[in-house]
């Protein structure tokens, strides 16, 4: 497999020197710094390592750096800009949308795309986009509602 | 701070303290050195108390001096005015953070972002045995009440000094002490009382402490201190961790449990570029500069291993496995037991209903069997450890529950002193009971030894799944008589292997005889949240669903008239009450597949009561839980939402247990080890969940963490046998769907 030389990450294209066959999890989380997508399972299962390829979402374990090409990947750490959380975000905290917090990056993510896609989710649309996604501290209910938090302070901006 | 010897803690010339020096394990001077000056208040727990709350005990170590004493917690108020608390406790997505900061603001009267915790560092930290049993709210955060309010004391004593006032004019408030009289208006903050000090104070149990029913901080729904990195990404745990020159770990595994290396030739996986192998004894791992070639490289390893024990019983044949290999407690009597009197009963034949022989006033009796199968914790942070071997100090980032249990494990393992080892633990990707030991911290600082680089290793899903612990399977054989008028008249519970939590029952019946009997297991079991506690209320409140509808009362009804009138279980009674309310229980009858159960328990302090609303399909074999309702009493509540929040989780993940999630093994192989293939509560799951507080400030907040996950599995059992008459004794309960 051929070596990845860069890839367009949260807006910026970024020199890298990997081999192809690596998850792009592995590469955004140990060549670029990103920690913010987790490893869950690996399998594309859990939805922790949730980022966006051209805004759709995808399982970075089970996506090689080969495959990206000059897709746009967005992290959860563009979400915040200048000190200024994102609606979804901000969503979360207010819900109180956590416990141990390993599964948030991805459920954001998962949010974050169905939000570009939909500013008005149904109840049945959010549990369809985030059935890949698990919380094994059971927050789901909570996660819910910052969903929808999320996308009225967004239909209001 | 390189070391905790054993040091005689002298009062500082400064110290107003006039406690007498005691022997502790900590080196006070290098703490001020470390710190600066300021005001240090510790919490002593007599040595002879240490073992029962959850602190080692050391009083027999260097002898004389004053009495033995242990330090299980101490906060420093440092000379620019900051708050840090330092405790061993963990955290693991309880909210720990959150809650002991609420009970040092309380009582230092200060806003919460001027508390720092620094928690889980066993260089930094005093010794704490670990984070579970649900001990951290009734222990952790009491102390830290004790220690906060003495120092509030120590601050109002020195403001006296400074303002020249007498200290009861003084108020204390968002971190200042006001003096305030006809002729001063003036402040002064913590930092200006502290500047140039070195104030050392000591406290226990008798400290007073602000009430509950007059916490203004405390008791309130305070936002997770840190919820901004976590919804950012900005938290760094374990598998995040990183330092220069990093390698990445993995570690060769046998086919199955129990098998021995024979032999293995690793002359490939060496030859593969900036691959190490390592090997320790019987143990082989590899190091690579990345993770993917790490993988390539142990998989180019080829060994040879013994084969796995003969007999080894699969998930289809454990209850049969369990009943036949009883180690321990095999009369009546045994732990747990009440009776002591002759051989164990023969097995239960299922849905038998035998003449009142036994319970002599009883006109029906009961004999069932519930069993429970092996479950997985699934943290969706796997086992995972950064370790840097140094020649002088190991340091080693890992989740784990019991970071200094790890720190002798690791002692252990790698023939080195304690003293040498620092084990620090980042706020970690959740546990729920599964995470006490250090297998994977043990393996990093093997591969970060042998490669003298630092090693992170991560453990893979599959790893998890397979070598880590389960929660013990159990078989449960309940017998009963009730007369008539539904007065239970014997009661006769028996558990095999899963353990004595939760195995007594609230209801009154005379002599009642519960046991606990240990058996062979053929999986590697551990703690879980709320252990065996799930699967004898599971057992018990089912049972009880099964009496009341032999007797055509209400299950409501029912338990209610065989509670008693103490205060525990008036408790017990204004749960399930409570529950009842808010969920309108009997003001629907089932019909048209729906149907609704009851179920109540009481485990570490807590009680609760769960109803649940199923829709149940038996031609389509699909069951939706359509609600669930909890209400909780833990006494007085520390923080409502967060509290809410846990009881929401346990429920759900509760309802793994009780549906769907159940670990499958053959040939001493977990056969099931992928999420794939492992069903955990998705979103599609869930009910709407209710939760009603009994907010209980009379009484000492108990640990709520674990217990709410016991209501909801008969709950929902009971609600599958209102709705279709199909009655469900095996958790999970529907694995493959719903059976007609």
């Amino acid at each position: 497999m051929p070596k990845v030389k860069e890839l367009y990450v949260n807006g910026k294209t970024v020199p890298v020197e990997v081999d192809g066959e690596r998850s792009l999890l592995s590469v955004l989380r140990d060549d670029l710094d990103l920690t913010g997508a987790k490893y869950g399972c690996g399998e594309g299962q859990c939805g922790a390592c949730t980022v966006l390829l051209d805004g759709n979402p995808v399982r970075s374990c089970r996506t090689t750096a080969g495959e990206v090409g000059k897709r746009k990947i967005t992290t959860i750490e563009s979400l915040e800009k200048d000190v200024q959380l994102h609606p979804l975000q901000e969503a979360f905290l207010k819900m109180d949308a956590m416990q141990c917090g390993y599964c948030t990056s991805g459920m954001i993510m998962s949010g974050y795309a169905l939000l570009l896609k939909s500013r008005d989710p149904s109840e049945a649309e959010i549990i369809r986009s985030m059935s890949g996604n698990i919380c094994r501290c059971g927050v789901y209910q909570r996660i819910m509602a910052a969903i929808k938090d999320g996308a009225r302070a967004l239909q209001n901006k | 701070m390189n070391s905790y010897h054993t040091q005689v803690l002298e009062p500082e010339v400064d110290g107003l303290d006039p406690v007498a020096p005691a022997r502790l394990e900590v080196t006070r001077r290098d703490f001020f050195k470390t710190l600066g000056g300021g005001v240090m208040v510790l919490f002593l727990v007599p040595a002879a108390l240490a073992q029962e709350g959850g602190v080692r005990g050391r009083g027999g170590r260097g002898g004389g001096g004053a009495a033995p004493a242990e330090i299980s917690v101490w906060i420093h108020i440092g000379e620019d005015g900051t708050v840090t608390v330092f405790t061993g406790k963990t955290e693991v997505g309880q909210n720990i953070r959150t809650s002991l900061t609420q009970a040092v603001a309380e009582e230092l009267r200060a806003p919460i972002s001027s508390i720092k915790m620094v928690m889980a560092d066993t260089d930094l930290v005093p010794y704490d045995m670990g984070t579970f049993g649900s001990q951290t709210t009734p222990l952790m955060a009491s102390q830290l009440h004790r220690v906060a309010a003495a120092a509030r004391g120590v601050l109002l004593d020195m403001a006296a000094e400074y303002f020249k006032v007498d200290k009861a004019s003084l108020t204390i408030a968002d971190g200042k002490i006001f003096q305030t009289n006809a002729n001063r208006n003036q402040a002064v903050s913590f930092g200006q009382l502290t500047k140039g000090r070195k104030f050392t104070k000591t406290v226990d149990n008798s400290t007073p402490v602000t009430p509950a029913s007059e916490w203004k901080i405390a008791g309130t729904s305070v936002p997770k201190v840190d919820g901004r990195e976590f919804v950012t990404g900005r938290h760094k745990y374990s598998s995040d961790m990183k330092l220069p020159g990093m390698l990445f770990g993995k570690v060769l595994r046998g086919p199955a449990w129990r098998t021995r290396m024979l032999s293995a030739d690793t002359k490939t996986a060496e030859a593969m570029e900036g691959v190490k192998v390592v090997r320790d004894g019987s143990f082989i791992g590899v190091v690579a500069p990345d993770s993917l070639q790490a993988e390539y490289a142990v998989n180019a390893i080829t060994a040879q291993w013994s084969d796995p024990p003969a007999d080894q019983p699969t998930h289809r044949t454990i209850f049969e496995y369990l009943r036949n290999n009883v180690t321990a407690g095999g009369g009546r009597g045994g732990v747990g037991g009440r009776g002591g009197r002759g051989a164990p009963p023969a097995p239960a034949a299922a849905g038998q209903e035998t003449p009142a022989a036994e319970g002599a006033a009883a006109d029906h009796t009961l004999k069932q069997t519930y069993t429970v199968a092996y479950i997985a914790h699934t943290p969706l942070e796997p086992r995972a450890a950064l370790a840097d071997w140094k020649e002088d100090k190991l340091t080693v980032w890992t989740g784990t529950q019991r970071p200094f249990g790890v720190r002798t494990e690791l002692a252990q393992a790698l023939g080195i002193p304690e003293a040498s080892i620092r084990v620090i633990v980042p706020d970690t990707g959740s546990g729920y009971g599964g995470k006490h030991t250090g297998e994977a911290a043990v393996e990093a600082a093997r591969l970060s030894r042998g490669a003298g680089k630092p090693v992170k290793l991560v453990w893979t899903r599959e790893e998890e799944f397979t070598w880590a612990f389960f929660r013990p399977a159990a078989v449960i054989d309940v017998a009963s008589g009730v007369r008539n008028d539904g007065t239970i008249t014997s009661w006769e519970f028996y558990n095999y292997n899963s353990g004595s939590p939760g195995i007594n029952s609230p209801y009154r019946v005379p002599n009642p005889v519960a046991v606990s009997r240990s058996t062979a297991t053929p999986l590697a079991q551990t703690s879980y949240r709320c252990l065996a506690a799930t699967g004898n209320n599971f057992a018990r409140e089912v049972h009880m669903d099964e009496l009341a509808r032999l007797l055509k009362m209400d299950p409501l009804e029912f338990r209610l008239k065989n509670l008693g009138d103490s205060p525990t279980d008036n408790c017990l009674r204004a749960v399930l009450e409570a529950a009842a309310k808010a969920f309108g229980w009997g003001t629907v009858k089932a019909s048209g597949g729906r149907g609704f159960g009851i179920a109540c328990g009481t485990e570490k302090s807590g009680f609760l009561a769960t109803c649940a609303e199923v829709l149940a399909d038996t031609a389509s074999g699909t069951v939706k839980v359509v609600r669930a309702v909890t209400a909780f009493d833990c006494g007085a509540v520390v923080n409502p939402n967060h509290l809410k929040n846990q009881i929401e989780g346990a429920m759900v993940m509760g309802l793994g247990g009780a549906l769907f999630e159940e670990i499958e093994f053959e040939k001493a192989m977990i056969t099931n080890p992928h999420l794939a293939d492992y069903r955990v509560p998705r979103f599609a799951d869930i009910p709407k969940i209710e939760i009603v507080l009994l907010d209980h400030k009379d009484l000492p907040s108990a640990g709520a963490g674990e217990s709410p996950i016991i209501g909801i599995a008969p709950a929902v059992g009971n609600a599958i046998f209102d709705a279709t008459g199909i009655r469900l004794r095996s958790m999970p309960m529907i694995p493959d769907g719903l059976k007609g």
